[in-house]
């Protein structure tokens, strides 16, 4: 564990004395202290391209009173830096007459080793298998014209220190491999992106070649789309595959359900609790508790323990995904959703796994009862408008589907739909449940935080197509 | 207060002549500290107060051909000293490349000129609400609006960029920024919408009442929208729109995406890639520009650039790294565009909106919809209905699509350019493309 004092001129006493002194008349608030040391190694255009480390240090000192929120941050942990922002936090919050909520409550599971994935291989290594990358996917295929791979390993130690001196302390590791194809083939170009991470060492994805299962898969897509033909434009049936197709899940309602919004009643959904806003056989959870996920947390940026909180059962709209504040503030309490990307930033309730459950029709069954629409496979990323509920993902491997049968792939699109109504147009869910490969980043507010999501396959009524063919 | 120049020179000289020490052959050091304090406003009330702090330093070392780069925001020696040396451990390590290298000592920028980017008024955090009180009540005027949020930000940053070839130079840049997001609500729907102003200069600044009622009322006549049909009709993209169609533009005459052969512009200098009467400027000198800037942060001397002339493209963006492989020389471009936009057009907003009988007016897009491999758009979209010039009713859930190869022929701009953002464009037309609803 980090020791964030040790070369400080400040000791941790005097530190809690700070925090206890800054917060005694605060509703809540915490010292968030963060060393972060990451690195990146990528290959492109046949060479090694950057090879760079980062170590970054910070504070960040937060003080709330009722609604308001004071808050400073520094990446110089001393005397005169605390000091001067306990000075920023107490300007702010002038009569303050709150009491302190000491209760947070505590759990000894864990869902990721203490590792540091940086220095479990050398460089070498590291650089041997990006060359092997580059070798094994153009000797694959003659049309290939760029080949990018990269690393990115990380590992964050936090520490909260609350008034009073409790100090609730993480080590998150965190890694990602991604390889993007160009494939060019008389005259026409097309990419494909594949990658895998999680919250362990690059081993468990690197061993016995298994990062050739990577490469393939975004040869895969790049081929695909090289015969692709354009795609429709205008509401049809859909069928998403399972896995990370649930960036549907994650726009369509998780946004929607964080606390945040609700709170603010500025969110489509906040006045639908305890109401259908999904088809029948529909629940979604969001579970920051599944052993070494992108999305997982052995406690959130608050100190809070995560949990796996039912969002929707069987339909039925039953939590919403809370921090500390919004919790107190809505009268209930924090499900472990509190995050910040770093020191830098401010926690608000964010998704970790966010996933839908299976159900019992198979994939075959979909496609039979589709006459015109289409069946998506794999996309880039997605967008929400919390407040008028309609969200976008963009496929980037899809295929027609005409009379129950899977036809021609079709060029990316974006898929537009409204959040409180698309679940209800879920007409078939499969049982083929599959998380993401592990390389999801989720933005709000200008922050990013990982994130995972998991679905099965499922049958969509009726959703926006954004082609071009009418 | 933000620190000053002589403090970052110290560190940065100490840097470079340590990782001259360890072995590094070369070398350059970015050292950078902004200071920030933003107060944000919910229904009238404080909300939020945060006071920001940052440091940071960037490396990169060079053994010959070889490099490696670290960063950290940890400025103390102690922390220097292991970065330092983990950094020309990893340099050594690293495979030669043989376009690695400093810039060329001739495209080094000489001089600094003040490009009036600095304004020292402190604006006090009562003066801040002072600004936002006025701003939220005018944006909560009208009974439809049902949530206001607001924000003041003011940042001054100082930054110092040195290398071994003997460049040292930085300078300070303030901005002062204030945006109102606003939620309005009918029977039928709710919507949100939002307005932003940001200066170099505090008395540049909007007016709040201004910002708030813009943000207003560009909310509430969102309300009770349509979805409409599918079918091909021009669109009119809303200045903020137009701007990120430039920006993709920009990232797809990059010389790094023309050098790895990923961009749908590659080998098209000299080429007709827009309508006749186009053109489009990246202009770095502008006084209080919010993208201006003496050199890149390679320290190459950044002139004006016309990208696009009459339709015709004439240079990439070029940096030192991507130059050498294309064989072109960096124009100062690392890093991207200073102050970008497209030249005024010839007719009238007025006359835009009148010159067909029915268009769609997009005022947001959502997704990540831009492929600059194959140059496929296809965005999610919101916006007003047109008729003879007049806005109908406002339109959602819908997608836009097309390719930028076809939509950059077919441009028409309005003369209403304003220099709002870094990347600027008049309001734009573009006919052709698909609206899918439906």
């Amino acid at each position: 564990m980090n020791n964030f004092f040790e070369k400080s001129d400040i000791s941790r006493s005097e530190a809690e004395n700070i925090v206890s002194d800054t917060l005694s008349k605060c509703d809540d608030g915490e010292l968030y202290l963060e060393n972060t040391k990451s690195e990146t190694l990528l290959l492109d255009d046949n060479k090694i391209k950057n090879s760079s480390y980062n170590s970054d240090l910070g504070f960040g000192f937060r003080a709330i009173s009722d609604e308001i929120v004071a808050y400073s941050h520094s990446n110089e942990i001393s005397k005169n830096s605390l000091r001067q922002s306990s000075e920023n936090l107490k300007s702010t919050l002038k009569s303050v007459k709150g009491t302190y909520n000491h209760e947070i409550p505590k759990s000894n599971k864990k869902y990721y080793d203490n590792i540091n994935p940086i220095e479990q291989k050398s460089l070498n290594e590291k650089i041997k298998i990006l060359n092997e990358v580059n070798n094994y996917l153009r000797s694959k295929d003659d049309n290939i014209k760029q080949v990018t791979a990269n690393f990115l390993g990380e590992q964050k130690s936090v520490e909260i220190i609350r008034s009073g001196g409790e100090s609730l302390t993480d080590v998150r590791p965190l890694i990602r491999f991604n390889v993007s194809v160009m494939l060019e083939k008389n005259g026409r170009k097309e990419s494909g992106v594949y990658g895998v991470g999680g919250r362990q060492s690059y081993d468990f994805y690197l061993k016995d070649d298994n990062w050739k299962s990577v490469c393939d898969e975004a040869l895969r897509i790049a081929s695909v789309n090289l015969e692709s033909k354009p795609a429709p434009a205008g509401e049809m049936k859909v069928v998403l595959g399972p896995g990370w197709p649930a960036i549907l899940i994650h726009e369509a309602v998780g946004h929607g359900l964080e606390g945040d919004f609700n709170r603010k009643k500025t969110s489509a959904f906040h006045n639908l609790m305890g109401q259908k806003v999904a088809s029948e056989g529909v629940t979604i959870v969001d579970d920051g508790t599944i052993d070494n996920r992108r999305g997982s947390l052995t406690i959130d940026d608050e100190g809070t323990p995560t949990e796996k909180t039912v969002l929707i059962e069987n339909g039925i709209l039953k939590n919403f995904m809370q921090d500390r504040l919004n919790a107190r503030l809505m009268k209930t309490r924090s499900t472990g959703s509190g995050r910040r990307e770093n020191y830098r930033h401010i926690v608000l309730p964010r998704m970790r796994n966010t996933m839908m459950l299976s159900g019992n029709h198979t994939q075959d069954e979909m496609i039979k009862a589709v006459d015109k629409g289409i069946f998506a496979v794999s996309f880039g990323g997605g967008q929400v408008d919390i407040t008028s509920g309609k969200f976008v993902f963009n496929c980037t491997e899809a295929y027609e589907i005409v009379n129950g049968k899977i036809g021609s792939p079709i060029k990316g699109a974006t898929l537009i739909g409204d959040g409180p109504s698309s679940l209800k147009e879920v007409s078939m869910v499969g049982n083929d449940m599959m998380m993401d490969p592990g390389i999801g980043t989720c933005g709000k507010a200008g922050q990013g935080v990982p994130v995972g999501v998991a679905q099965p396959s499922i049958l969509i009524n009726k959703m926006t197509v954004g082609g071009t063919k009418l | 207060m933000v620190k000053d120049q002589e403090f970052l020179e110290k560190k940065a000289s100490y840097c470079i002549g340590l990782a001259k020490k360890l072995g590094a052959t070369e070398s350059s050091v970015i050292v950078n500290n902004s200071v920030s304090e933003t107060v944000n406003f919910r229904n009238k009330k404080l909300d939020e107060s945060n006071r920001s702090d940052d440091l940071g330093i960037s490396i990169t070392t060079y053994i010959g051909k070889k490099k490696s780069s670290i960063s950290s925001s940890n400025l103390l020696d102690d922390n220097l000293n292991i970065l330092i040396e983990k950094c020309v451990e990893t340099t050594k390590n690293t495979p030669e490349d043989e376009f690695n290298s400093l810039p060329d000592k001739d495209l080094l920028a000489k001089e600094v000129k003040d490009l009036n980017l600095y304004d020292d008024t402190y604006i006090e955090n009562e003066k801040k609400i002072d600004y936002l009180n006025k701003l939220e009540s005018a944006a909560s005027n009208d009974k439809k609006i049902i949530n206001t949020e607001s924000s003041f930000n003011q940042n001054k940053s100082n930054f110092i960029l040195a290398n071994t070839e003997g460049f040292c130079a930085g300078y300070k840049t303030s901005s002062f920024t204030a945006s109102s997001v606003t939620v309005a609500k009918d029977e039928k729907s709710m919507e949100r919408d939002y307005e932003y102003s940001s200066k170099c200069f505090f008395k540049d600044l909007e007016d709040a009442e201004e910002l708030g009622k813009k943000a207003a009322d560009q909310t509430t006549r969102k309300l009770s929208p349509k979805k409409i049909g599918s079918k091909k009709i021009a669109i009119i993209f809303d200045k903020r729109i137009a701007k990120g169609i430039l920006s993709t533009f920009a990232s797809t005459i990059s010389s790094s995406a023309i050098s790895r052969g990923t961009s749908f512009l590659k080998d098209k200098v000299n080429q007709k890639i827009f309508s006749d009467s186009i053109n489009v400027l990246d202009k770095p000198d502008i006084l209080k520009g919010l993208g201006s800037r003496n050199f890149d942060r390679e320290g190459v001397k950044t002139d004006t650039l016309k990208l696009v002339e009459q339709g015709v493209l004439k240079h990439y963006l070029i940096d030192t790294y991507n130059g050498k492989k294309l064989n072109l020389k960096s124009n100062g471009r690392y890093g991207g565009t200073s102050n970008l936009y497209f030249e005024n057009g010839n007719i009238s907003f007025k006359d835009l909106l009148n010159s067909k009988s029915k268009s769609l007016y997009i005022t947001e897009t959502i997704g990540h919809g831009s492929n600059i491999v194959t140059g496929d758009y296809s965005v999610g979209a919101t916006g007003f209905l047109v008729e003879k010039g007049e806005f109908k009713y406002p339109i959602n859930e819908i997608t836009i699509a097309g390719n930028f190869k076809e939509m950059f022929q077919h441009i028409t701009l309005a003369n209403d350019l304003e220099f709002k953002y870094a990347t600027n464009s008049p309001t734009m037309m573009i006919e052709g493309m698909v609206v899918a609803g439906k």
